[in-house]
């Protein structure tokens, strides 16, 4: 297997993008990590696009020749990845593969979804469709109802506060604060979380990241010929991904996703390195008890000290590990199946040192985590430092 | 949902019929092929099992901004529910007050309209639970 790099990063601005297709969301993103990476259309040998639901979102499927067509790649290979909001990250070990196997040299990873052509209400309606539809959602469980579930039930075995995760949404915003692409580049203090209206108990309005529009895109190659290339490289050290039951009442532990606890072991694994060793993580904080869920099944916090942690700032910008550094889904925005994508562009930018104020100091080595569903798949993504 | 993807269903969402894994006895609902548990060793001895519809609260919510059928509702509560043969159902909460409710709170499964096509269309029914009696 083949060592691989990213060599080129682009996104969009993340937010309700009026005057922005899904079409044009892909392209921009695309258009950018091609020339940042600095390689021709005609060295692109394959295109991959994480997207959730383009057919009912925008009424089109099919989108990633689509978006090879007006990106001036027709002919070019391009596949679309679905796997709830994990398409982004599962399109990105899909392109890492196809490069790691020397199948292909050089490959764009994509990712974007367009989410405010429909109502807020239909938009809920096609998210929860990453849920069990038939065993779920039928009987009135939306998308935000069960992750309050698995946040009541965190609450009551483990004493997880609602002050704890509130603290999730303020961090958060603390960092978007300081990312031009961010949708909210605006710090929110604890109580505004605390007193936001309830949409499914113990969760209200602030506990809930956007749905978004937005694109993004990562330029991948084999680290021997990653230095040839203009973009500054940064190496793709190690994938995991992992699945669990489709219904959240079916899991082994409501308050635990197996699907991230395989999906990070397994990246972990590749690389001989472990938490403690990272320097920062994007994890996939759609609700505010899914980072305090998350923070425990990577393994940066014992089960049951995610809530705890938060509060004690072990989470914040330049502390034990830097949580979310971009501003996560709650402050950058959650354009669904680009999230996987956006992540690996916040981890080029820091592994780079271009965050600028949200610069996690001497960051060597940075995890991506990406959730699809309630659960039912995650992705890991492990990145380091270009040395040469 | 189309008549025929809600017809397939009607036994498992009317009369709650599941399945019991011949080879470690643990009961599944909706019904399964495959034990998760015992994988390929349970092919071919999987049996029907009637979950009985009586369980207590694991945890639960109160919706309220509700998927479009269940406007009406709102708010309106949600709940895991352990049933005795072992198994985990998702559904709504009925017959109760929300600040009523705690969790191992004793319940059990009526049926009830869950929503309709249109005001002329075929009408769905399935499970809720409400408190014991
Ligand atoms: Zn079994």
């Amino acid at each position: 297997m083949r060592e691989v790099a990213i060599i080129g990063i682009g996104e969009t601005k993340i937010g309700e993008l009026w005057d922005l297709s899904l079409r044009d969301l892909g392209i921009h993103a695309g258009l950018e990590a091609i020339q940042d990476a600095g390689v021709t259309g005609d060295e692109i040998e394959k295109l991959y696009i994480g997207n959730m639901s383009a057919g009912r979102l925008i009424n089109q499927e099919h989108i990633a020749p689509m978006i090879a067509d007006y990106a001036g790649l027709e002919g070019t290979p391009a596949v679309r990845i679905e796997s709830g909001g994990a398409s982004g990250g599962m399109a990105l070990a899909e392109g890492f593969m196809a490069v790691a196997s020397g199948m292909n040299d050089i490959v764009v990873v994509g990712g974007a979804e367009k989410m405010t052509d429909v109502g807020d209400v239909e938009a809920k309606d096609i998210l929860s469709s990453t849920g069990d539809r038939e065993w779920e959602s039928v009987f009135g469980a939306t998308f935000d109802s069960l992750y309050a579930l698995m946040a009541k039930h965190h609450m009551d075995v483990y004493g997880t506060t609602r002050e704890q995760l509130a603290q999730v949404a303020v961090k958060n915003h603390y960092n978007g604060a300081r990312n031009p692409n961010a949708q909210f580049q605006r710090e929110i203090p604890l109580k505004m979380v605390l007193n936001s209206p309830a949409v499914s108990t113990p969760l209200g309005m602030f506990d809930c990241a956007p749905l978004s529009d937005g694109g993004a895109a990562v330029v991948l190659c084999p680290v021997e010929i990653a230095e040839s290339y203009s973009g500054k490289p940064v190496r793709m050290m190690g994938v995991g991904m992992g699945s669990d039951h489709m219904a959240v009442h079916d899991r082994q532990s409501i308050d635990t996703m197996k699907a991230t606890n395989l999906a990070a072991r397994r990246a972990l694994d590749m690389t001989g390195l472990e938490c403690s060793n990272m320097d920062f993580a994007e994890v996939h904080d759609n609700y505010t008890i899914s980072e305090i869920m998350a923070i425990e099944d990577i393994g940066f916090f014992n089960k049951g000290d995610g809530g705890p942690a938060t509060q004690r700032g072990d989470t914040a910008l330049n502390s034990k590990i830097s949580v979310n550094p971009s501003g996560g889904l709650k402050a950058k925005g959650q354009p669904v199946g680009a999230v996987g994508i956006n992540q690996a562009v916040e981890a080029v930018i820091q592994l780079r040192d271009k965050a600028g104020d949200r610069q996690v100091d001497d960051a060597e080595y940075g995890l991506t985590h990406n959730v699809g569903g309630t659960g039912g798949s995650a992705v890991v993504h492990i990145f380091g430092r270009w040395s040469p | 949902m189309s008549i025929p993807r809600f017809w397939r269903e009607i036994r498992q969402r009317y009369k709650g019929i599941g399945t019991e894994c011949g080879v470690c006895n643990r009961v599944y609902f909706p019904p399964r092929e495959v034990c998760p548990d015992c994988g390929r060793d349970s092919l071919g001895d999987m049996k029907e099992r009637e979950i009985s519809g009586k369980g207590k609260v694991l945890t639960f919510t109160e919706v309220h901004e509700p998927m479009p059928d269940f406007e009406i509702l709102s708010p309106y509560i949600m709940a895991i529910v352990e049933m005795d043969e072992g198994v985990r159902m998702t559904g709504q909460l009925v017959g109760v007050e929300f600040d009523e409710v705690k969790n191992g709170m004793e319940v059990e499964a009526v049926l009830r309209k869950l929503g309709e096509e249109s005001p002329s269309g075929i009408i769905y029914y399935g499970y809720k639970f409400r408190p014991c009696r």
